[in-house]
């Protein structure tokens, strides 16, 4: 069996999963779980080690920024959030539900930790940019961090802002691709091969790293690997959608998709299966 | 403050709304050390080489990428940046129009979308670079406020406030060089406040952009065969001065809405949208572009070809004014 590294990042996405398959349970609609799960470990990675932010003051000027391009993998997100503890399981619980500041897309709520408004695909990173550069302007020292689908990098418009964040020379911006290989209407392949992504980013000036985006040691060595002057960074996180749930991992059905009684019991089994503590993997 | 004098609106007319905007923008920046000027590549083309050479670090050309421009804009404005971004009327109101939606509309950054050579000043250059259209578009969307400037004057007042103001705004320049002024001293300019240019009791039109100056001329004309007509400058299109509109509706025989911009979703549906609510209005003439994409020419030729020009539009006055009266 596979050592565990980082065990507090394996146990932290673990507790993500059993919340997003809760809140989808709850809320009777359909949630987008594929690529929810696809992301876990890299929002894991993040929100328990890498970002630096302040529970008590969500609108700290000296916080990391992170932005979710793709808008749909709220799931992976708000999970995060009340994982780490930003946002409270009242707030957490109230998903989809109406009034809710916590729907299908990420709305603006500074107060919840969350930097912008998000759903449609392909503007994330180029706020991401702005912000970024703003960071450079003022000299202040944060990290402005933003997850894209491989989906929407479809849209041209992702490629004006990895062109520009190449052009801008902003190394103090790590872009995290969720490369599942599925987009809403099937195999990406199939629809829009994107091929080798970490080279694209490359050819544009771009520090990139190809990895496993489960494996939390990958994750680990990418984002916090030294900067290299004058570019940003991406992390090609070469993942599977419905990461976790055998019967939702690489099947599209659960791109946006009901949860019945049966299937979350099934689902909330499994992901309790999964070994957390150093001990219990190495046995 | 700028200062407005007869001299000086001269000048400005010469310079056109291009070289008018890259000064206003020039003499407000002083004022402002958090602004940022960006361009999709048509930092010339639109009046800011000065502004360039003179603030470096407070101009980016983000190349020929609109949406990347509306994006990236905001984000600098969400840390605390004024920005105004800069192009020509079509290619920032529609090719990046969604972005506009969901960053000024939805996360209301303060980021001021700059439309150069809106209407149809653009003349040879064609229909792919006139805006028509593009009041409409970013009226529909919710946040926004819309406005655009009368004259070369109204242009630094505009830039002035805008530059003041905390939120999305679309300013949408219409007219080229030699575009006649309608201010030729200092006055109050506030937006989302119609200011009353002249009064009247059978005619009252309303107005926006180079039509303001056009509509006064139609008045001239209208008032030697002693038809009262009353001119408003609705620089800002959205929010619409409904208080304004009031004052008009129950003494005009005729209300018209003039704009360099197609005839639906402009100023004129605006008015149109208002006053429909109320019983007993007077019917509106609504002037404007054709719904078309038709042949196109210079620019007086292509005013006086589709009736906006003075003379022209007092024609048009005339010949519903018979028929209502």
């Amino acid at each position: 069996m596979e050592k565990i590294t980082y065990p507090e990042i394996v146990d932290m996405a673990k507790v993500m999963r059993l919340k997003m398959l809760e809140i989808s349970y709850n809320c009777t609609l359909s949630t987008h779980l594929g690529g929810g799960l696809s992301m876990t470990e890299m929002m894991a990675t993040l929100y328990a080690r890498v970002l630096r932010f302040d529970k008590k003051d969500p609108r700290w000027e000296g916080r990391d920024r992170f932005i979710l391009s793709k808008g749909h993998g709220v799931l992976g997100y708000f999970s995060a959030l009340v994982a780490a503890g930003v946002i409270s399981e009242e707030v957490y619980n109230t998903f989809q539900t109406n009034e809710s500041d916590l729907i299908a897309h990420p709305v603006m709520n500074l107060d919840l930790s969350i930097e912008s408004s998000n759903g449609s695909l392909g503007q994330g990173l180029s706020m991401a940019v702005g912000i970024a550069l703003a960071a450079k302007k003022k000299n202040a020292p944060f990290t402005t961090y933003v997850l894209l689908g491989d989906g929407e990098c479809n849209e041209g418009s992702v490629w004006e802002a990895v062109m520009s964040a190449g052009q801008l020379r902003l190394d103090n911006l790590v872009a995290m691709v969720d490369y599942n290989k599925l987009q809403s209407d099937g195999a990406a392949g199939q629809i829009m091969d994107l091929g080798d992504l970490a080279n694209k980013f490359r050819a544009f000036g771009w520090d990139a790293y190809d990895i496993d985006g489960h494996q939390i040691d990958q994750l680990v060595n990418a984002i916090e690997a030294p900067e290299v002057e004058g570019k940003p960074r991406v992390i090609v996180a070469n993942t599977v959608k419905g990461k976790g749930v055998s019967f939702m991992e690489n099947n599209n059905e659960w791109h946006h998709n009901r949860l019945t009684k049966a299937n979350f019991d099934l689902a909330i089994a499994e992901v309790n299966l999964v070994a957390t503590n150093p001990g219990e993997a190495n046995g | 403050m700028v200062d407005i004098t007869p001299s000086n609106a001269r000048q400005w007319s010469r310079l056109g709304s291009r070289g008018v905007f890259g000064q206003a923008i020039l003499a407000v920046a002083e004022n402002y050390p958090q602004m940022m000027v960006m361009s999709a590549d048509l930092g010339n083309s639109s009046g800011l080489d000065r502004f360039k050479k003179t603030y470096p670090d407070q101009f980016l050309n983000i190349g020929i990428a609109e949406q990347n421009m509306i994006g990236v804009a905001s984000g600098l404005a969400k840390e605390g940046y004024n920005v105004f971004v800069t192009s020509f009327a079509p290619f920032i109101s529609m090719r990046a129009a969604e972005q506009i939606r969901m960053n000024l509309g939805y996360m209301e950054m303060n980021v001021k979308a700059v439309a150069i050579g809106s209407g149809i000043s653009m003349a040879f250059l064609g229909n792919s670079h006139y805006g028509i259209e593009d009041a409409a578009v970013m009226r529909a969307i919710p946040n926004m406020t819309v406005v655009s400037p009368a004259d070369c004057a109204e242009i630094f007042k505009v830039v002035e406030a805008a530059a003041e103001f905390k939120g999305p705004m679309y300013i949408r320049l219409t007219g080229a060089v030699n575009n006649p002024p309608v201010y030729t001293e200092n006055y109050d300019f506030e937006i989302g406040k119609a200011i009353a240019l002249k009064e009247g009791s059978d005619v009252n039109i309303i107005a926006c952009g180079t039509m303001v100056y056009e509509s006064l001329e139609a008045a001239k004309i209208l008032e030697e065969q002693g038809i009262s007509v009353g001119v408003i400058n609705m620089h800002t299109i959205k929010p619409l001065d409904t208080e304004a509109i009031n004052k008009l509706i129950g003494k005009s025989k005729l209300l018209v809405t003039v704009e360099e911009h197609s005839v639906i979703g402009g100023l004129g549906s605006a008015v149109a949208e208002y006053i429909c609510q109320f019983k007993d209005t007077p019917p509106q003439l609504r002037l404007g572009l054709p719904d078309a994409f038709g042949k196109t020419g210079d620019y007086r030729y292509l005013l006086e070809k589709y009736d906006l020009v003075g003379p022209k539009i007092a024609n048009s006055i005339q010949g519903l004014l018979r028929e209502v009266s």
